[in-house]
């Protein structure tokens, strides 16, 4: 045994120590006493679990897996490989046909399960205009969201406007807000915004909360219509529209399906764009961008507001999807989610974002069982991923892709 | 042709003089050098033209108008550009798209637009491009187009800087020490595109320590010291200068 190896057993047997410490307390505390055997039973089996994978990786370290490790890399580089060359429809067909056949394949609880994925989707790539690509932190986005929701909301129940012209109402609205808490906030950089951000976001939150004649305040505000579409109807001959109500699950699924969509082509084509690049630029260095030519408060102001837009369309689906709306959802930590969404997933990087909503939203579902121990396992997954792919679940693509992308 | 004048600028920092009434002026066609000792106010002069730093008196003018106190961005886009001392590039942009931002100040398109992708848009990017590409070429970089900035070699970076600023069509580029760090051959090289740059037609104001380099492609040469412009002339006049060679060797004299 090596030195090298032995420091890292060390760690690894202290890591293991730490870990009990931690889950003592949380499991071993019945009826006023504190217990070892039931933290013992879960800390073992974790425990097992870890050495094993610890073992695994050492041998792999030590050369001695060599044998089953290089072909299967061997394998994933061609996969790979194959993948950067087959052209992009081809990808992205078997994707497109499976998000419109899943509502046929399965059941109301997986369909819910998907539209809050979409929805942290919008989310997340909204958040990742200003994050990802301007490299402003932003702890206060989930705001926008909540000034989406709730001008519908209000639309709704007070004079009936129906959803489809309300969309692009409320991203306007989030859109106006966005450039109202952002000029400000704007001159301020890094950590600093970071708070301001956050301020803002609650002061958004707090409002809502005690305009009780404009809000209803913590009651929030209930009959919200659903989203409605005119269908074509054959009577007798005689050619008529009816109107529906979307009220089913899985048509509010396409709607979202929709949205998430045209927020994927949007956000993806102003990152491919002049825009993207001056954000871009911006993120890099400042300074350098705005000697470049880059009017860099406006395009900030710009990637607050369009980060806006995409939250408030958001928060528009999310108030005809629920037919109620209260401040209870828009606090801090749903902004915090949808921030560990996009750094989970990978800055700037669509996929990532859509791969971190996919972790962030819909595992914790699969896991369902271990409900006790889901933010612990959270951590420890997050903490785990910033240490082996700090750049993210899928990394943004760079290397030469992005400047010949003209079709 | 452009024509940039400095009258009598000053600058100062709180109670530190920085530039005490600089006058000069780059007509069309030059290479003007800016030499000096550290801290003698060259790079300073560099960030009072390019709207960094807020003049406390005289003025800048291009092209017969007042540039002083116009915000950065409006200043490139009046076509005078910069490259910095200390590289300052987009590291995590490609060298392609490091210039491609340069022509953000030359191009229109907006959010619309680039959502919809519509049939302007796309001919704008494709000429973006077209100029990007044309600026790597005028400084050797074409093959390296697709390379990460942060990836390629020093001396590659400091001809990045040039190609960027070259994006911007500029009819004025200021280098600052773009010299600094090459060794010999990559110097001569920079040499020559120097003076290529001048040949289409864009003056060059050149901070430089590198002397082989002020000596052989300027014009004229205007020396600084201590934020005070204490001679300016041809390059063989100012090197006979005492007043040069007090501020260089003065300390040495005593």
């Amino acid at each position: 045994m090596t030195r090298g190896s032995r420091k890292s057993w060390q760690y690894f047997g202290l890591g293991l120590a730490w870990f009990y410490l931690l889950l003592w307390p949380l499991l071993g505390i019945r009826d006023g006493e504190l217990h070892f055997a039931a933290t013992f039973a879960v800390w073992l089996r974790v425990a097992v679990g870890a050495t094993i994978c610890f073992v695994l990786y050492r041998l792999g370290k030590a050369g001695r897996l060599d044998g089953v490790l290089h072909p299967l890399a061997a394998a994933r580089d061609a996969v790979g490989d194959a993948m950067s060359r087959a052209p992009r429809w081809m990808l992205l067909t078997p994707v497109i046909v499976f998000a419109l056949a899943y509502p046929m394949l399965t059941n109301r609880y997986a369909q819910d399960v998907a539209i809050n994925v979409l929805v942290y989707i919008c989310l997340g790539l909204g958040l990742n205009v200003v994050v990802g690509l301007c490299g402003l932190l932003d702890l206060g986005y989930i705001a926008f969201y909540g000034v989406g929701a709730y001008t519908y909301a209000l639309l709704s129940v007070h004079y009936s406007v129906p959803f489809w012209v309300c969309l692009p109402i409320c991203a306007v609205f989030a859109a106006v807000a966005g450039c109202f808490i952002g000029y400000p906030t704007l001159r301020m950089r890094g950590d600093y915004l970071a708070i301001v951000t956050l301020g803002f976001g609650e002061i958004v939150r707090i409002v809502i909360n005690n305009w009780m004649a404009l809000t209803g305040g913590p009651n929030g505000i209930l009959g919200i219509k659903s989203p409605g579409i005119y269908i074509p109807h054959f009577v007798d001959g005689s050619f008529s529209f009816e109107y529906l109500l979307l009220r089913k699950l899985e048509y509010l699924y396409y709607v979202i399906l929709a949205l998430a969509a045209f927020t994927i082509v949007a956000v993806h084509r102003i990152n491919f764009s002049r825009i993207g690049r001056a954000f871009e630029a911006i993120r890099e260095d400042e300074t350098a961008a705005e000697l470049m030519g880059v009017d860099t408060f406006r395009f900030k102001l710009l990637a607050y507001a369009l980060g806006a837009v995409f939250g408030g369309l958001a928060g528009a689906f999310f108030a005809a999807r629920m037919r109620f709306v209260s401040p209870e959802s828009f606090t801090f930590i749903e902004s915090a989610m949808v921030l560990a969404m996009v750094v989970l997933g990978g800055m700037g990087s669509i996929p990532g974002v859509i791969l971190g909503a996919l972790a962030l939203v819909a595992l914790p579902e699969a896991f369902r069982e271990f409900e006790l121990y889901r933010m612990l396992a959270f951590g420890g997954a997050m903490a785990v991923m910033m240490l082996v792919r700090p750049a993210g679940l899928w990394p943004a693509a760079r290397m030469g892709k992005r400047s010949d992308d003209t079709e | 042709m452009a024509h940039l004048c400095l009258t009598d600028v000053s600058v100062h920092f709180g109670g530190l003089q920085a530039l005490t009434e600089v006058s000069f002026d780059l007509r069309p066609g030059e290479i003007v050098s800016l030499i000096g000792p550290n801290g003698a106010g060259k790079t300073t002069i560099f960030n009072v033209i390019t709207g960094v730093y807020k003049i406390s008196g005289g003025s800048v003018a291009y092209d017969g108008q007042t540039i002083s106190g116009l915000r950065p961005h409006h200043i490139l886009a009046r076509g005078i550009a910069r490259t910095f001392q200390n590289i300052r590039l987009f590291t995590a942009m490609t060298a392609l798209e490091n210039v491609m931002v340069a022509r953000h100040c030359r191009t229109r398109s907006g959010v619309i637009g680039s959502v919809l992708r519509t049939r302007r848009q796309r001919a704008e990017e494709r000429a973006v491009r077209e100029r990007a590409m044309a600026a790597l070429d005028f400084v050797g970089l074409a093959a390296h187009a697709d390379a990460v900035a942060k990836n390629l070699p020093y001396g590659l970076q400091r001809r990045l800087e040039i190609a960027r600023a070259l994006g911007s069509d500029p009819t004025t580029i200021l280098l600052d020490e773009p010299a600094a760090g090459l060794n010999p051959s990559e110097s001569r090289e920079l040499m020559e595109m120097i003076q290529r740059i001048a040949k289409t037609g864009v003056n060059v104001l050149l901070v430089e320590h590198d002397m082989s380099v002020v000596m052989n492609v300027s014009h004229r040469v205007v020396v600084l010291d201590h934020g005070v412009c204490i001679c300016q002339g041809a390059p063989a006049e100012v090197r006979s200068n005492p007043a040069v060679i007090e501020a260089y060797l003065g300390s040495e004299a005593d």
